[in-house]
């Protein structure tokens, strides 16, 4: 098949941008959406024209690197699919597709269509860990932890830190994200020490530099590891807590 | 470095193999607490072994500095692992130890690793699931809350403990998340997007590093009293590979280069279950899970010319080749085995696929024993990412697999401490060539860049630390650094002044394709001797054709690709000497002029037994072989019998 790309093309962060316009020919349907731009990146090459920058690595949907607004959807039109894992057979022959980078204040535009999401690690930095210093801990087995937590906990754990989520919000929004390391660590019991004091510190980070949070629920649709939004409403009711929760009696059971 | 100053003391022990970590541990010397922070380690790499040791170093109270090509410490390729890690915790009461497990790992590396250094891994195997379980690490659990095991990749016992599919990504989670509270704490100073582009040497030792800002285009040094390499494997020689786009080699080679000897690069993992290639623009291949092979059966049609799709092809015209050959371990064969008997049924001509180039992994039987429910609920995730990739259903039509590039357990040559043959610098994980023989099991890979991460490298390098006290790092300013920082500098203007016609990307597929051809799963005399003519060759085009676009100033992919790539030119070639060297099969490396009758490989023991540790030499000069022989104490050789 034949496609025509606009593709946004940024000299660097403090440049001004623009589309230009690109003939992808005989795509196969075979191809991913990245194997078809290092096709038209090898052309350009030829051509004696600069590379279009673009994220990629693992290229099997875990690594969380590859981004790309395709069509104005993150990650482009196939449900729970990272770009990378994205294939050319759900496109048709003369079609127009626009890549763009994923657009939010917090990733600032690096090149091209190469951001850069490191508020993500602030937010992990602010909390997004449970303190346990490599040392000689109890025997694993010595912490159970009911099965129904435990894979909810995983449920949340999948998020692959692309931003998608951000991207696909109206208001760019860091909720998804922040509150899928949330609920995966304040639903274990090992997470429980530093729960309130994590959720505050994680929530007050992300606020720093994400909008607010409206309930659009485009994140969920987005996000190529479909996490719910339910995470969301966790993460509301810990943060809620968080505020009046005394922590000398955090050692109780409730 | 001339040879008479190689020594290649393996610093191994002595004694009950039992005791060998623990007496050691003692007889290291230990740096005062307060004394920690006048130390400033460096360490490259933020996969499972460099984010472990990065975190635990700055715990214990260490200078860290920390630095990664990617944009996050997250995004390290451990995280693509999908099926599990070895721990000897016996949970199931099914026979393991520390001991079996130690046994397997020596047994499955055909005999061709130190045995003091894999007791150790089997036994820290233990504490890594304990640690790995406190930070949070959401490994499977059953209904009681324990936790759940399986077994994998050909061992007879269950000790393989999992996150679903995505283990390697929630192990490097938890060591990422220990690497940020650091960083939060101040202990670690983190450099995302800053790729290593030389190891730099005073009288030696290691002094440090030069980088390159990946965003800003900056050329910096960086000196510390050690140096960690966690970087990773080779395996993007063969440019199809599982490996992520960017892994690459260089930052081991440059090592090398510096005087640290390269190790058994000719010891190659193909793992057999992987997507088969389906065009020339593929640019990596999919691992689709060995635990696939727990309940799907390998099989391709008995008949060359068969054309009925597989569904319509009797029982009686199959043959499922690795239960014929192997009614012992059936499908469950060791991945060199399995790869090695995929590629003979394909050559012979009975692949499957448009291309011929695959085999099947069959479900219907395992469907009809336990119902679409139970086997969707096991390998749900990856029946979606085979249909994402080939449009075909799993449930409804077996898989197509090949084998493909996956590991490689070649790297720099470490002692017992991990220590390289250049004082100070380590090599830790994938990059070091030290636990897994010429074979590795299923599973050991995220086992070893913990083990040497979190309980390994702490312990050895502050003992190296300790004969260190009072002297300062050599400072960036020193000419050894000026001189490596001009050298990087001027190597970019080289490749951009070239103005070839071809893309750095060009280059790495040809190159992928004749290390894949003469040096993959089955290499011979006359075929690397072609590659050793081919290669250089190849290399001298790529010198002279090679087109590098835009500035060396800010983002520029193809400046950072060219480098690699001629770093794989180099390490390509060696790879071919090593496995030409190397006179009989073992392992991963199968010469087809060394097998039994029966086609296995036959290992010569007698001549054979030791470590290949290269040692660079001017450009366009061969390197010089050094030998570390292998002392089997414990599990005597035998040939590795699956049938």
């Amino acid at each position: 098949m034949n496609l025509t790309l606009k593709v946004w093309r940024q000299e660097g962060p403090n440049a001004s941008g623009h589309f230009a316009t690109y003939q992808a020919s005989d795509v196969k349907d075979e191809m991913s959406f990245l194997e078809m731009l290092d096709v038209v990146n090898e052309n350009l090459i030829e051509e004696g024209q600069e590379p279009i920058t673009f994220d990629s690595d693992c290229r099997e949907g875990i690594c969380g690197t590859c981004s790309l607004m395709i069509n104005g959807q993150a990650h482009g039109p196939q449900k729970g699919t990272t770009t990378c894992q994205l294939h050319m057979r759900k496109f048709h022959d003369g079609q127009t597709v626009t890549i763009e980078p994923f657009r939010a204040a917090a990733f600032p535009i690096v090149r091209d269509l190469m951001i850069d999401r490191s508020a993500f690690d602030a937010i992990i930095r602010a909390g997004g860990y449970i303190t346990a210093d490599t040392g000689a801990p109890r025997d694993a087995n010595e912490i159970p932890v009911p099965k129904p937590a435990a894979d909810t906990a995983m449920d949340a754990a999948a998020c692959i830190g692309c931003g998608a989520c951000v991207a696909a919000c109206p208001n760019s929004a860091g909720q998804l994200f922040t509150s899928a390391k949330l609920a995966h660590l304040n639903l274990l019991p090992q997470g429980q020490s530093e729960r309130w004091k994590r959720t505050e510190d994680m929530v007050e980070t992300m606020e720093m530099f994400f909008g607010s949070c409206t309930n659009y629920g485009e994140c969920q649709e987005a996000c190529p590891k479909e996490i719910p939004i339910d995470f969301i409403a966790l993460m509301n009711r810990d943060y809620l807590k968080a505020k009046f929760k005394n922590r000398k009696l955090l050692g109780q059971q409730v | 470095m001339s040879t008479a100053t190689i020594s290649l003391d393996s610093k191994a022990p002595s004694g009950d193999i039992k005791d060998r970590w623990d007496n050691h541990r003692f007889d290291m010397k230990l740096v005062n607490p307060s004394n920690k922070r006048k130390f400033t380690v460096l360490v490259v790499g933020t996969g499972l072994a460099g984010a472990a040791a990065a975190a635990t170093l700055a715990q214990l109270g260490y200078q860290v500095k920390c630095f990664t090509f990617h944009d996050s410490p997250r995004r390290a390729h451990s995280i693509a692992a999908q099926g599990g890690i070895n721990g000897a915790k016996n949970y199931k009461n099914d026979g393991d130890s520390i001991y079996r497990l130690f046994y397997d790992t020596v047994k499955g590396g055909d005999f061709r690793a130190r045995e003091s250094n894999v007791y150790r891994l089997a036994q820290v195997s233990v504490d890594i699931i304990d640690q790995c379980v406190a930070q949070g690490v959401p490994f499977a659990r059953e209904y009681g809350g324990l936790l759940d095991n399986r077994s994998f990749g050909g061992a007879q016992v269950s000790r393989t403990f999992y996150a679903r599919g995505q283990t390697g990504q929630q192990l490097l989670l938890g060591a990422y998340q220990a690497l940020m509270q650091q960083v939060a704490l101040g202990r670690v100073e983190m450099h995302t997007k800053t790729e290593l582009l030389d190891v730099v040497t005073k009288d030696g030792v290691c002094a440090g590093i030069v980088t390159r800002d990946l965003a800003s285009g900056e050329v910096k040094s960086w000196s510390g009293h050690a140096t960690l390499l966690c970087t990773g494997g080779y395996g993007n020689a063969f440019y199809l590979s599982t490996n992520a786009m960017n892994c690459n080699t260089t930052a081991i080679w440059r090592a090398h280069k510096k005087g640290a000897l390269f190790a058994n690069p000719c010891y190659t993992q193909i793992h057999p279950t992987c997507i088969p290639v389906s065009d020339e623009f593929q640019s990596k291949l999919t691992l689709m899970s060995e635990s696939l092979r727990n309940d799907g059966r390998i099989w391709v049609p008995k008949n060359f010319d068969e054309s009925r799709p597989a569904d319509q092809i009797p029982e009686e015209d199959r043959d499922y080749y690795l239960e014929r050959r192997y009614p012992a371990f059936g499908n469950l064969a060791p991945r060199d085995i399995a790869s090695r008997a995929a590629k003979v049924v394909v050559d012979e001509g009975r692949g499957v696929g448009p291309l011929k180039n695959g085999v099947y992994l069959d479900f219907s039987e395992s469907i009809g024993r336990l119902g679409a429910d139970v086997v969707f609920e096991r390998y749900g995730n990856l029946f979606d990412m085979y249909e994402r990739i080939t449009d075909e259903d799993p449930a409804k039509m077996p898989m197509r697999i090949y084998p493909a590039s996956h590991y490689t357990m070649g790297g720099l040559w470490v002692d017992y401490n991990l220590m390289t043959t250049v004082p100070g610098l380590y090599a830790l994980g994938e990059a070091n060539f030290s636990d897994h023989g010429a074979n590795r099991l299923g599973a050991s890979a995220l086992m070893q860049g913990l083990a040497d991460g979190y309980f390994v490298a702490p312990y050895t390098v502050g003992d190296y630390l300790a004969g260190m006290l009072g002297q300062k790092p050599v400072s960036t300013d020193d000419p050894v650094f000026v001189e490596a920082e001009q050298g990087v500098r001027n190597e970019m203007h080289r490749w951009i002044s070239i103005g070839g016609t071809k893309s750095p990307d060009y280059y790495h597929r040809e190159l992928g394709k004749l290390v894949w051809d003469y040096c993959g799963m089955a290499r011979d005399e006359n075929g690397l001797e072609k590659a050793l003519s081919e290669i250089p060759a190849l290399r001298e085009e790529f010198e002279k054709n090679v087109r590098v676009l835009g500035s060396p100033d800010g983002v520029n992919q193809s400046l950072e690709k060219v480098g690699r790539v001629a770093d794989f030119f180099d390490l390509g070639e060696l790879m071919c000497r090593d496995a030409l060297t190397r006179e009989e099969s073992c392992g991963g490396h199968f010469r087809v002029e060394h097998q039994t009758e029966d086609g296995e490989a036959q290992r010569d023991d007698e001549n054979f037994s030791f470590v290949s540790a290269w040692e660079w030499k001017e450009p366009g000069t061969p390197q010089e072989l050094h030998k570390e022989p292998l002392v089997f104490e414990f599990v005597k050789p035998a040939q590795r019998s699956y049938k």
